[in-house]
C-alpha cells in the first residue's frame, strides 16, 4: 500500500490524517446535542413528548375507564366547575357529576380516557409516518441523485407530477380504496384477508383493538415522501462531487458502500430536521382523516374523530370538543419546538427559518 | 417572456391530462358502485342506471366518454374538452357544472378573504421580526407564528366559536350569508397560513438584508425606508410568492374542515362525499378544478418572479 492509498483510505473511512489526531475532535452531533440542551423551548417540547409517549405506552394503567365502554345514562355528563368556566347555561340541562374528570361524550364514555388512548393513535402516526416517508424518500432521492443523468431526470419528473396532484384528494382516495378493499370481514385465503390480518396485528401491537392503523401509515407513506426525496437528491448532488467520494471510489468501494458509509452521514442533518419538522403534519393528516370519517375505525378513539364529534355538539355541550383540542395543540407545540430546536442546533445559520 | 408564458400554458394541457388519468384510475379502483345502497336496489334498476350513465362500458371507454373523445351511450360527444364535466350520480337533478357553479363562489369568497388575512398578518409580522431581529417584536411575531403552526384550524375554529360566539356573542356561531358570519371562518383559515408566511418572510428577509446590493443602496444615500421597501422586501417576497401559489389553490377550492365546522355551503365537502358516494364525475370535477387552479397559480407566481427580481429571465 502506497502512502497515497493509505491517505485515501483514511479519508474514505473518515479517520483523521496523521498529525491531526492530537487535535480535539469536535463531532457535529456532539456539538448539536450541546446546543439542543441549551434550548429551553426545545427541551420542554422534548420532555412533553416523552411524557406523552409514556402515557401512550401505559394507557391501560393511566386511563380511569375503558375507551369504548360507556353508560348511555351518563351521556354528556360534565363536572360542575366546567359548566362555570364555559359559556351558556349548561348547568340547567346537562347531567352534572364528578364521575369523569373532564366529562363524558355523547355515549357516556370518559373523555379523558379517550384522549389518553388517542395518544396511541396520534404518536405512532407521527413517528411511523415520518419513518415511512423517510425510508421511501431517502432511497428514491439517493438513487436519483447518485446515478444522475436520465434516471434522475425521469425520477424527478414523476415527483413533479406527484406534487401537482392534490395531496388531500390522493390520500382520501387511497383511504377509500384501502378501507373498502381490505377492511372489515374478508374471506380467508384471499390476499385481502392476509392483508387484513397484518393490519390487525399492527393494531394489536399498538395496543388497540382494531382501528386500521396500517392503512393510515400506508396513506401517509405514499403521499409524504416526495419532499424528502427532493431534499435528499439535492444534498447528494452537492456532495457526490467532493474529493473524498472520489477517493473512496478510487480504492474500489462499491456504490452501496459509498452511499451508506460516506454520503448518508453527511446529508443526515438537514434530512433529520426536515423529518422532525414534518411529524406534526403527519399527526394532523391522521386527525384530518379521522375528522372526515376516513381515519381510524370507531370505537378506537382518535383526537380527530373526537373533535368532529365535539364540533357537532358544540352549541349545547361545548365541553366535549375541548380535551382533544387542547391535547392536540400541546402535542403540536411540543413537536414544533423540538423540531425548531433541532434545526437551530444542527445548523445555527438556519436559526429562525422554517 | 411572451413565448415562455405560451409554452407554460401549453404545458398545462399534458399535466392536467395526466392528472385526469391518475384520478380516474384511482376513483375506479375504489370498490363498489355509485348505486350500492344499504337496502340494495333491484338488479334490473342498477343495470339500467349503469347503462344510462355508460357504466357498463369498459373503464378505458368510460374515461374517453367522460373526456369527450368518444361517443357517449346517448350518442353525444360532449365531455370535459367541451367544458361539460358530466352528471352527478348521487344528486341526480344537478350536473357537476351546476355543483361547481353553486358552491365555488362561496369557497372562493371565503378563501380570498382568508388569503388577504394571511398576507396582511403574516407579511408585516415577518418583516418586523427580521428588521428587529432578537428583539421583543421578533419573539412576539415568532410566537404568533408558532401558535399558528401548532393550533390547526380544526382546533382554532371550535375555540373561536366558544370564545367569540358563545361567551362574548360578537359573531354568529356558524352559517353563511352575512359579513359577520364570514369573519371567524376566514380568521381560522387565515391565521394558519399567516404563520407560514410570517416565518418564510422573516427567514428570507434576514437573508436579503445581508446582501451586497442592500449595502450599495444604503451607500448611495437612499433612505432606510426606500432601501427596505423597494430593494429588500421586493426580493424577500420571492420565496413567499412561491408558497402563495399552492396556498391560493387550496384556499379557493374549499377547505372542508373549516367549512364543516362553520356550516358553510362550500365546495370542500364534495372532495369527500364524491369519493364515498363513488360519484366519479364529481371526484374528477373537483380534482381537475383544484389542479387547474394550482397550475395557473404557479404560472402567475413564476411570472411575478421576473418582476420582483430583474436577475430572473425567462426564455
Amino acid at each position: 500500500m502506497t502512502a497515497q492509498e493509505r491517505a485515501a483510505k483514511r479519508l474514505a473511512d473518515g479517520r483523521p490524517m496523521e498529525g491531526e489526531g492530537q487535535q480535539k475532535i469536535t463531532n457535529l452531533w456532539a456539538d448539536a446535542w450541546r446546543r439542543l440542551i441549551r434550548n429551553r423551548a426545545a427541551m420542554l417540547g422534548g420532555v412533553i413528548i416523552i411524557v406523552l409517549i409514556l402515557i401512550a405506552i401505559f394507557a391501560d394503567r393511566v386511563a380511569p375507564y375503558h375507551y369504548a365502554v360507556g353508560d348511555s345514562n351518563d351521556n354528556y355528563m360534565v363536572p360542575l366547575w366546567i359548566t362555570r368556566v364555559l359559556p351558556g347555561n349548561m348547568a340547567a340541562y346537562a347531567k352534572i357529576g364528578n364521575k369523569f374528570a373532564v366529562g363524558a361524550d355523547y355515549l357516556g364514555r370518559d373523555l379523558l380516557s379517550r384522549v389518553i388512548y388517542g395518544a396511541r393513535v396520534s404518536l405512532p402516526v407521527g413517528f411511523i409516518g415520518a419513518f415511512t416517508a423517510l425510508l421511501i424518500g431517502l432511497v428514491y432521492g439517493c438513487i436519483a441523485g447518485y446515478y444522475g443523468g436520465r434516471t434522475d431526470n425521469m425520477m424527478m419528473r414523476i415527483v413533479d407530477i406527484m406534487y401537482a396532484f392534490p395531496t388531500m384528494l390522493l390520500i382520501i382516495l387511497l383511504m377509500a380504496i384501502f378501507k373498502t378493499s381490505f377492511g372489515g370481514a374478508q374471506k380467508p385465503g384471499t390476499p385481502a384477508y392476509n392483508f387484513n390480518q397484518i393490519s390487525r396485528a399492527v393494531d394489536h401491537f399498538l395496543g388497540l383493538q382494531g382501528g386500521g392503523m396500517l392503512f393510515i401509515f400506508m396513506g401517509i407513506g405514499i403521499t409524504a415522501w416526495m419532499g424528502i426525496a427532493r431534499l435528499a437528491r439535492g444534498q447528494i448532488l452537492s456532495i457526490k462531487q467532493k474529493e473524498f467520494i472520489e477517493a473512496s471510489r478510487m480504492i474500489g468501494a462499491n456504490d452501496l458502500r459509498i452511499i451508506v458509509r460516506h454520503i448518508l452521514p453527511n446529508i443526515m442533518g438537514p434530512i433529520l430536521v426536515s423529518v422532525t419538522l414534518s411529524i406534526p403534519s403527519y399527526i394532523l393528516t391522521e386527525v384530518f382523516l379521522s375528522f372526515i370519517g376516513l381515519g381510524v375505525d370507531p370505537p378506537t378513539p382518535s383526537w380527530g374523530s373526537m373533535i368532529s364529534e365535539g364540533v357537532g355538539a358544540l352549541r349545547s355541550f361545548p365541553h366535549e370538543v375541548l380535551p382533544p383540542s387542547i391535547v392536540l395543540a400541546i402535542t403540536m407545540f411540543s413537536f414544533n419546538f423540538l423540531g425548531d430546536g433541532l434545526r437551530d442546533a444542527l445548523d445555527p445559520r438556519m436559526k429562525g427559518t422554517s | 417572456m411572451g413565448r415562455y408564458i405560451i409554452r407554460r400554458i401549453l404545458w398545462m394541457v399534458p399535466v392536467l391530462f395526466i392528472i385526469s388519468i391518475i384520478t380516474f384510475g384511482f376513483a375506479k379502483l375504489v370498490p363498489g358502485g355509485p348505486f350500492d345502497r344499504e337496502k340494495p336496489l333491484p338488479p334490473e334498476i342498477v343495470a339500467n342506471l349503469n347503462k344510462h350513465f355508460g357504466l357498463d362500458q369498459p373503464t378505458w371507454k368510460q374515461y374517453t366518454d367522460y373526456m369527450g373523445f368518444t361517443r357517449k351511450p346517448s350518442g353525444q360527444f360532449a365531455g370535459v374538452i367541451e367544458g361539460n364535466l358530466g352528471p352527478s350520480y348521487s344528486s341526480r337533478s344537478r350536473t357537476v357544472n351546476d355543483i361547481i357553479r353553486a358552491h365555488l363562489p362561496v369557497s372562493a369568497t371565503l378563501g380570498l378573504v382568508a388569503l388577504l388575512i394571511a398576507v396582511g398578518i403574516g407579511l408585516p409580522l415577518g418583516v418586523v421580526a427580521a428588521l428587529k431581529q432578537n428583539s421583543g417584536w421578533d419573539y412576539v411575531s415568532m410566537g404568533v407564528a408558532i401558535f399558528g403552526v401548532s393550533v390547526p384550524g380544526l382546533v382554532l375554529g371550535p375555540l373561536l366559536q366558544i370564545l367569540f360566539a358563545q361567551s362574548l356573542g360578537w359573531f354568529p356561531v356558524a352559517g353563511w350569508g352575512s359579513l359577520d358570519q364570514a369573519i371567524m371562518p376566514a380568521l381560522t383559515l387565515g391565521l394558519e397560513s399567516s404563520a407560514i408566511i410570517a416565518r418564510l418572510t422573516r427567514a428570507s428577509m434576514l437573508q436579503v438584508i445581508r446582501e451586497d446590493y442592500i449595502r450599495t443602496a444604503r451607500a448611495k444615500g437612499l433612505s432606510e425606508r426606500v432601501v427596505m421597501v423597494r430593494h429588500a422586501l421586493k426580493n424577500a417576497f420571492i420565496p413567499v410568492a412561491t408558497i402563495l401559489g399552492p396556498l391560493f389553490a387550496a384556499l379557493i377550492t374549499g377547505t372542508l374542515v373549516v367549512e364543516r365546522i362553520f356550516a358553510i355551503p362550500g365546495l370542500g365537502k364534495y372532495f369527500v362525499t364524491s369519493i364515498t358516494n363513488r360519484d366519479t364525475p364529481v371526484v374528477m370535477g373537483t380534482a381537475l378544478l383544484y389542479a387547474a387552479f394550482l397550475v395557473i397559480a404557479n404560472l402567475v407566481v413564476d411570472i411575478t418572479y421576473a418582476f420582483l427580481d430583474p436577475r430572473i429571465r425567462y426564455s
